[in-house]
């Protein structure tokens, strides 16, 4: 604790690299797993290639992907786009199932009713099938979020500033404290980042909440003896 | 209007959904598709808004070839009410009743004002607008459905079999909704069913139809009943096994001033008022629709054999 204190302005400004450096990896992979989600879902080719590549992509070892990166990228070895890039691909692996399912778990009734009742495709896709795949989005974009958090602290391995710093230094120095206190920021700023997607989540999709109307009756009834 | 002009479907997969159809359907009537499951039915019903085009033929709507226009202002301007009522499942009551119109670009506050009246014509009660589909029973569900069919004032309205997933009592209710609803706005209603006796209930001109959409027999449900054109339409209509020939049954003690009537087989199929034991207009005034109406529950059956 003593070492926090003394410590403090460190350990603040790792976790704020940290919070900036996790976050452009899951909102590339939220955007970009959707044009990617539909293809998947709409085409069973695409769902193949899509998946296949998703897998393969994911099984790389993130070390090797780091240090591979600057002679694909032309970036330095010491550049943090290298890791940034590198969690884009693994959130974009993640994602790209995540979202294909997302699309697939849409009603195909409501969906035909929309067609019917006069949407044109592409305003079907905006108020339709993306808002109703938004749960199941969100489920995966939990995912992504935890995993790119945890993984970017391996990014401290080629020297680029995140909490992972607190693991490589505290081992190198034999000091339990400094790995401990990495871990609990680690895990902070991984459970505030699903609690904000969560609300935004419930605050987006107010109808997952409305309680179903069994319940609705029995509530009433309960308000009315009460 | 509608016509159908020698209209062929033919599936990718090789199926032959409906064969060289012609009919005129005509305009502020209710016509009712009915056969059994695969005869092509809602194939016919989905191609009038373009959900499904035609291999070959045309479709006209009041002289004018549907394919000549764009696709979405068509179904825009075709009222269409599903089993299940296929309601946007995010979207509340009154924002899924005012879908079309919103669609169309009417404002907000116009579109919602139009949907509460809506609801009332559904009769559906007002408070029911802020909520959830979720939050409401199948039947309720149904009604906002024909609610939204009926929000751009459409002169079509589109049912594929809109109360096939509803219990009896409620289906029976919503039934006589729509009859009242079509008595005061007088739409050219396409509906489709597999059940005989809503076909009987709802229905200006009945079409009989076989696999691949060959109609067996058109006509109203009292020239259907009364001439049934082939064994098919016989056999469909429960007249065969004697369910649409009715008798009086003396064995049963009478109360009051009703008798007890037995279909062909023996099972009790109603009642009808017979005053002083006198049956009113012996035989050719009684009325063969009550008469289809006294014996629904029996001959679902026969819809499904």
């Amino acid at each position: 604790m003593v070492w926090l204190w003394d410590n403090l302005d460190l350990v603040l400004r790792l976790t704020a690299d940290h919070v900036r450096l996790s976050i452009i990896p899951i909102v590339v992979g939220f955007i970009v797993c959707i044009p990617f989600g539909w293809l998947a879902n709409r085409y069973t080719v695409a769902r193949t290639i899509l998946l296949t590549l998703g897998g393969v992509l994911f099984s790389i070892p993130s070390l090797a992907l780091f240090v591979t990166l600057p002679a694909l990228l032309g970036t330095r070895i010491l550049d943090e786009a290298n890791v940034v890039v590198a969690l884009c691909v693994y959130a974009i692996a993640v994602m790209v199932r995540g979202a294909a399912d997302a699309f697939s778990s849409v009603s195909r009734d409501v969906i035909s009713s929309s067609t019917a009742v006069g949407f044109s495709a592409v305003s079907r896709f905006w108020t339709v099938e993306f808002p109703l795949a938004g749960p199941v989005l969100l489920a995966s974009l939990r995912v992504v979020s935890v995993s790119t958090v945890s993984l970017l602290s391996v990014g401290s391995l080629i020297g680029v500033q995140s909490l992972g710093y607190l693991f490589i230094n505290g081992y190198q120095r034999d000091f339990p404290g400094e790995i401990l206190i990495g871990i609990a920021f680690t895990v902070i700023v991984a459970v505030v980042f699903d609690t904000i997607l969560v609300l935004v989540g419930r605050l987006l999709m107010p109808w997952t909440r409305a309680t179903p109307r069994r319940r609705s009756v029995t509530s009433a009834s309960a308000a009315v003896t009460a | 209007m509608i016509e159908f002009h020698s209209v062929t479907k033919r599936f990718p997969d090789g199926t032959l959904a409906v064969e060289d159809f012609s009919l005129v359907l005509p305009s502020r009537k209710t016509t009712v598709f009915v056969g059994s499951s695969g005869c092509g039915k809602t194939t016919l019903l989905r191609m009038i808004n373009r959900m499904i085009d035609p291999t070959s033929g045309s479709i006209a709507i009041d002289g004018v070839d549907i394919a000549s226009g764009s696709a979405v202002a068509l179904r825009r301007s075709i009222g269409y009410v599903m089993q299940n009522s296929g309601l946007l499942p995010h979207r509340r009551v009154i924002d899924n009743v005012a879908t079309v119109p919103l669609l169309k670009g009417v404002k907000k506050a116009d579109a919602h004002a139009q949907a509460m009246e809506l609801l009332d014509t559904v009769g559906l009660d007002r408070v029911l607008a802020y909520r959830y589909p979720s939050q409401l029973s199948g039947g309720q569900q149904q009604r906002v459905g024909v609610a939204r069919g009926l929000a751009v004032n459409p002169n079509i309205l589109l049912m594929d079999e809109p109360f096939g997933a509803v219990d009896p009592i409620v289906r029976d209710d919503l039934q006589q909704e729509l009859l009242r609803l079509q008595h005061d706005l007088d739409k050219t209603v396409v509906f489709v069913t597999h059940d005989i006796d809503e076909a009987f209930l709802l229905g200006d001109q009945v079409v009989i139809l076989e696999k691949g959409a060959q109609i067996a027999q058109v006509g109203t449900p009292k020239e259907i009943l009364a001439n049934p054109a082939s064994d098919f339409v016989a056999s469909f209509i429960g007249a065969d096994r004697g369910k649409r020939r009715l008798a009086v049954d003396s064995s049963v003690a009478r109360s009051g001033d009703d008798v007890v009537l037995v279909d062909g087989a023996g099972y009790v199929a109603g009642v009808i008022e017979a005053p002083g034991g006198v049956l009113p207009g012996a035989g050719a005034g009684v009325n063969t629709d009550s008469l289809a109406r006294s014996v629904s529950n029996k001959t679902d059956q026969a819809g499904d054999a």
